[in-house]
Formats: C-alpha cells, sequence, structure tokens
C-alpha cells in the first residue's frame, strides 16, 4: 500500500513526524499512522508549558478502533497546540502533514533531531514494518 | 433486512391505556394540600401511552434480537463466553440468599458467610494464594484494588519512590489504564519473535522504581508465557511485586497456579472462568487474591471463621478501606460457587483441558484459509491476522460484520494491538466440534467472498437488523435518549 511520506520532515519509529523550524518542532501524525489508526474521532492535546521526553506519551489520538498515545519525537516544552483538532479531529486523516499538525514544542537538545529517520530510510522502516 | 422497531414514544397514542385503577377508598384530597405548586408539574408528564399488549409485544420482539451464549457461538477473544449452567441461577435464587438483607445480624446470616468463607478456599486453592477479598465488582476494579494493595504495601515499608508498573504489549487492554488510575506510570515491555514477553527487555526495564509486573498468563495472544519464573525473579529481586490479571485463568485451572508461578496479587474474572453471567453492564465479580504479606492491606471485611462461628472480619490493620458497599456482589459469589462445586476439582480441569483443545483445533482450521501470525501451540485462544484480506479490499473489521450476517458473535477485532488486523479468537470449552467446524467453514466462505467481491463484504452486514452502522458518527455525535423536541 502506498503510502504518503513527504520530504522535509523527520520520522519516528512510532510513526511521528517532526518538522524543525529554528528551534522548535511541528510535530504530527504520519500518514502510515493514521491509515493503521483508522477514522480518528478524538484528540487529547498536552497544556502549553508541559514538559515532554523523547518516546514518551504527550498526546492522545482516539480512532474507531484503538486509543493510541503519540510519542514526543524530542525532549523539550510544549508551545502551541492545534485547538482545531477538538472540533475536528478528522483532519488528522486528511490532511496529516499540514492542517493536521498536533504541537509545537521548543527543543531542548536539537541534536536529537538527528537521531529521527529522514524520507528515505522512514520509507524502507514502513515497509519493513507492513511485512512483519 | 427487518426493520428497525419503533420507540415506545413513537407507538403512543392518546389516551391509550393497559391499566385500570379500582376505585378510590380513602378520602380524596387536593394535589395543593399534598405539595406546595412549586413543586408540582406544570404540564402533565408525557409518558408513551400504550395497550398492554403493545408493551408486552414491544419488549418481546426487542428480546428476539438479542445474541447471546444461550443463542450462538460466541467466540469472543480474552472474554471466554462460556456456557453459564441454569443451575447457577437456581441456587442464587434460593429465598434463603435471594431476601437476605445485607444488614440483618450475623447469626442470621451463617450461610451466606458459609458460602463466600467456602468460596475463598476454593479460590485459593485454584490460584495458591492465600487470602481473597470478594468486593471487587469486576475485573477492573480487581485491577485497581490489586494496585491499591500493592501501593499501601510498599508504602507501609517507607519506600516512596516505586512509580512505575510494568506491562508487556500483550496485556490485557484493561491494565494500562488501571495502571494510570491508581496514579502510576506505565512502562512498555516489547515481546519477542515467539509472541512471549522479551526477558532481557524486562531485566533491563527493572530497577527500585518498579512497582509491579502486571502479567496476563497466558497472555492476551493465547501463549503461556514459559519465562515465568525468571521473570517473577528480575522483578523480586529489585523489590517489585507480580500482579496477575485473571482475564485468561480459564486455559490453566488444574495445571498450573499463579501462586506457584511467582505472582503476588491475582484478580480473578469469575464471569468468565467460573461461568457467572458476562456483559451488559453486570453484576460482575472480580475477587483479589493476595499472598501472605500483603493480606493486612486487603479491603474490609474479610470473612472470617472462628470454631463453628463465621464473622465478618474488620481486624484488617492497614487496610486500603471499603472498594464496594457491603461484601461485593455476593449472588454472583453464589453463582460461581455453584459452578465450582458442581465442576469439581477434576471438572475444572477438564474444563481448561478442553478450552485449550479447542483453540488448538479451531486454529488448525483456520490456519488452512487465514494468517496465524503466532504459529505455535496455543493456550484458549489465538490470533488470526486479516492482514492479507486487508489488502484486498475488506479487513478484520469487515469480517466482523459478515460473521454477524451468519448468525456468530464475531471475535474480538484490532486487538492485541501487536498484530496487524488482529481477530482474537477464544472458542472456549462449552462448545462441541460440530460448532467449531461450523464456524471454520463459515470463516473459509467469508474468505471466498473477499477474493470474489471484497467489495461487498466490506460494506456488510446485510441481513441484520441494522446495516452498517456509521461508527465515526456515533462516537463524535452520539444520541442516547429519546427527546420529543428533536423528532
Amino acid at each position: 500500500m502506498g503510502y504518503n511520506i513527504i520530504d522535509g520532515v523527520k520520522y519516528t519509529k512510532k510513526h511521528e513526524w517532526a518538522r524543525q523550524e529554528g528551534n522548535e518542532a511541528v510535530v504530527g501524525l504520519s500518514d502510515y499512522a493514521q491509515d493503521k489508526l483508522g477514522e480518528i474521532v478524538f484528540v487529547e492535546l498536552p497544556d502549553v508549558g508541559t514538559e515532554v521526553e523523547a518516546g514518551k506519551g504527550s498526546a492522545v489520538i482516539e480512532s474507531v478502533k484503538a486509543v493510541a498515545d503519540l510519542y514526543a519525537p524530542a525532549d523539550g516544552t510544549i508551545t502551541e497546540v492545534n485547538e482545531a483538532l477538538l472540533d475536528q479531529p478528522e483532519v488528522i486523516n486528511s490532511d496529516p502533514y499540514g492542517e493536521g499538525w498536533v504541537y509545537k514544542m521548543e527543543l531542548k537538545n536539537e541534536s536529537q533531531m538527528d537521531e529521527l529517520m529522514d524520507k528515505p530510510a522512514y520509507e524502507k522502516f514502513v515497509v519493513e514494518e507492513d511485512e512483519k | 433486512m427487518r426493520k428497525s422497531k419503533a420507540l415506545l414514544f413513537e407507538m403512543s397514542r392518546p389516551g391509550r391505556r393497559g391499566y385500570s385503577l379500582p376505585s378510590n377508598d380513602v378520602p380524596e384530597k387536593s394535589l395543593d394540600e399534598l405539595l406546595p405548586r412549586k413543586a408540582q408539574r406544570s404540564e402533565p408528564l408525557e409518558l408513551p401511552e400504550l395497550s398492554e399488549v403493545g408493551v408486552v409485544r414491544h419488549y418481546t420482539e426487542l428480546s428476539t434480537r438479542n445474541f447471546g451464549v444461550d443463542t450462538g457461538f460466541y467466540p469472543l477473544g480474552s472474554c471466554t463466553m462460556k456456557y453459564n449452567p441454569k443451575i447457577n441461577e437456581e441456587v442464587a435464587v434460593l429465598p434463603g440468599f435471594a431476601f437476605m438483607h445485607p444488614c440483618q445480624p450475623e447469626e442470621t446470616t451463617q450461610g451466606a458467610l458459609e458460602l463466600l468463607y467456602n468460596f475463598e478456599q476454593g479460590l485459593k486453592e485454584l490460584t495458591a494464594m492465600d487470602r481473597f477479598t470478594m468486593q471487587p465488582a469486576a475485573g477492573a476494579h480487581g485491577e485497581l484494588t490489586g494496585l491499591m494493595v500493592i501501593q499501601a504495601y510498599h508504602r507501609s515499608r517507607g519506600d516512596h519512590n516505586r512509580n512505575k508498573v510494568l506491562i508487556p504489549l500483550s496485556a490485557h487492554g484493561t491494565n494500562p489504564a488501571t495502571v494510570s488510575m491508581a496514579g502510576y506510570e506505565v512502562v512498555q515491555i516489547p515481546c519477542d519473535d515467539r509472541g512471549l514477553v522479551d526477558l532481557d527487555a524486562l531485566k533491563e526495564a527493572v530497577d527500585e522504581t518498579t512497582a509491579a509486573l502486571m502479567l496476563t498468563n497466558p497472555s492476551t495472544l493465547g501463549l503461556f508465557e514459559e519465562e515465568i519464573i525468571p521473570m517473577a525473579k528480575a522483578v523480586h529481586e529489585v523489590g517489585g511485586l507480580l500482579y496477575y490479571d485473571g482475564a485468561n485463568l480459564n486455559a490453566i485451572m488444574g495445571y498450573t497456579r499463579p501462586g506457584d508461578m511467582g505472582f503476588d496479587v491475582v484478580h480473578l474474572n469469575i464471569h468468565k472462568t467460573l461461568s457467572t453471567p458476562h456483559g451488559g453492564g453486570g453484576p460482575g465479580s472480580g475477587p483479589v487474591g493476595v499472598k501472605e504479606r500483603l493480606i493486612p492491606f486487603l479491603p474490609v471485611p474479610l470473612v472470617s471463621k472462628e470454631e463453628d462461628r463465621f464473622y465478618l472480619d474488620y481486624d484488617v490493620p492497614e487496610t486500603i478501606g471499603k472498594m464496594h458497599s457491603f461484601y461485593g456482589n455476593f449472588g454472583v459469589a453464589i453463582k460461581a460457587y455453584t459452578y465450582m462445586r458442581m465442576m469439581g476439582a477434576e471438572g475444572l480441569k477438564e474444563a481448561s483441558t478442553d478450552a485449550v483443545i479447542n483453540a488448538n483445533y479451531l486454529m488448525s482450521l483456520l490456519k488452512k484459509t487465514y494468517y496465524v501470525p503466532y504459529d505455535r501451540i496455543c493456550k484458549h485462544e489465538f490470533i488470526v491476522s486479516a492482514k492479507p484480506e486487508k489488502k484486498k479490499g475488506a479487513g478484520a473489521g469487515d469480517i466482523a460484520k459478515a460473521l454477524l450476517d451468519r448468525n456468530f458473535h464475531p471475535p474480538t477485532v484490532y486487538f492485541p494491538l501487536i498484530v496487524d488486523e488482529a481477530l482474537m479468537i477464544e472458542p472456549n470449552d462449552t462448545e462441541a466440534k460440530e460448532t467449531l467446524d461450523a464456524f471454520a467453514a463459515t470463516m473459509e466462505q467469508i474468505a471466498k467472498d473477499i477474493d470474489e467481491d471484497a467489495e461487498k463484504v466490506a460494506h456488510g452486514p446485510y441481513n441484520t437488523v441494522v446495516g452498517r452502522l456509521d461508527e465515526v458518527r456515533a462516537v463524535r455525535n452520539p444520541v442516547l435518549i429519546w427527546q420529543k423536541d428533536k423528532e
């Protein structure tokens, strides 16, 4: 199955994407993740100012199939959340890399972004996941 | 397709009645004498107006739409939907039990206390625990009770830094929620290629912040955790405790016991393993058993015996308090105790044998058509992945709907989360070979239907009272009550 994997963002093994903007990162769910979850019905956002830790749950995404944590891609502090998702969580399905962004965070350590996967690495990772 | 039924409110006709009141034999008083104006309705309550036969037909028709263990095969994974023998119900409604009041003096309730006491002895033998509380009203309630007992134990030792509970990815679904509710942090432990808990990952995860490991054995993959002894050792060595989720106890009765595996706390879902009614909001029952060192923290009261007298024992020094009013759902305990005594020790062991044989037989049949990701001898349940079918256009959820069309209750779908397009199938001990054969043949037919016209399967069901429901809208905009103005 073809998934939309875009350039210009980094990906985690848990299928979040993060786009660095200065010392901040915009974070969301990859197209693969939204496809696996199915129709998203509810999003629980963190409070601005919350400190998050790489690999730890930072938001909750609920679909008709399952409730999943969105894991923080790096250490840092939440600076802005996408409140539009509270009313229209389904935009994560329709536009995961655009209107479906979940939160922005200030990066504690920018070098952590280098540890995430780029497009070619993530493409390979998704193929492997799908074959499992 | 049968038509959707009109609601009582929609069937209402002005003036229609199903009763007539006898003539009044006391002096009549005006409403104003009895109630102040502000407490009176300004307009009459608009109850639906129907005849008696209209109401009876309505509810009788609705009752025929129920699907339960008494009407058909119900292979809902992790739920152990076994047949509930009718004798359980007969014993529970014996007048001595049914008309008892929980506040009666103890000397008049000796029989009931004796039953609770004896039931506890049976559960102790089944699980190798030292004491049980019957208070929790369900499995998840038992989980919370168990974790609170664990918390109280650690605190009593001045051990305040234990803030994490380890849970494998193959855990029972309610565990992570319970951990959060008890104020702990969840640490997920991965599974290895065999589907078993990754022992090395577990050893790496345990430390002095570990409060407990919560484990279901066999797991939700239907696999027995063979390395449970070294797992228990790893957790105990750092001072953590082991919690046994009894969701899958039906697979091991009489073969092995949680207490012998190293567990310190267990909860039992007696509505699963011990054949009490299941679902529909209860009442349920989730007794919690503990090893000796945790007894001082159990909820009060316990049922104790002194010579020939049974009594409610409040002498539990460091109790976590009460988890339920009175003594839990007593009626459910009666049913489970009846089942235990009717089956006997050998019978319970045979139930586990049959549950495991049924699951393996059904897996061997389904393997011919479907992909079984953990293809090894299973316990009471197994997982099929509909990933290949999903690629053709109809996944696990669509197969579930297709089963509804053919009068089978579907298995659990999309759980456990570690298997894509999971169908979690638990045939349980009370089903005959013919039923399993029929289910397997139906599953095979559905696979053929998907090959021929996946699109059609993806839009089912077709023969049920209602067709494919809009699940997204149901979650986002639930309409739970009828409102006149929104007609």
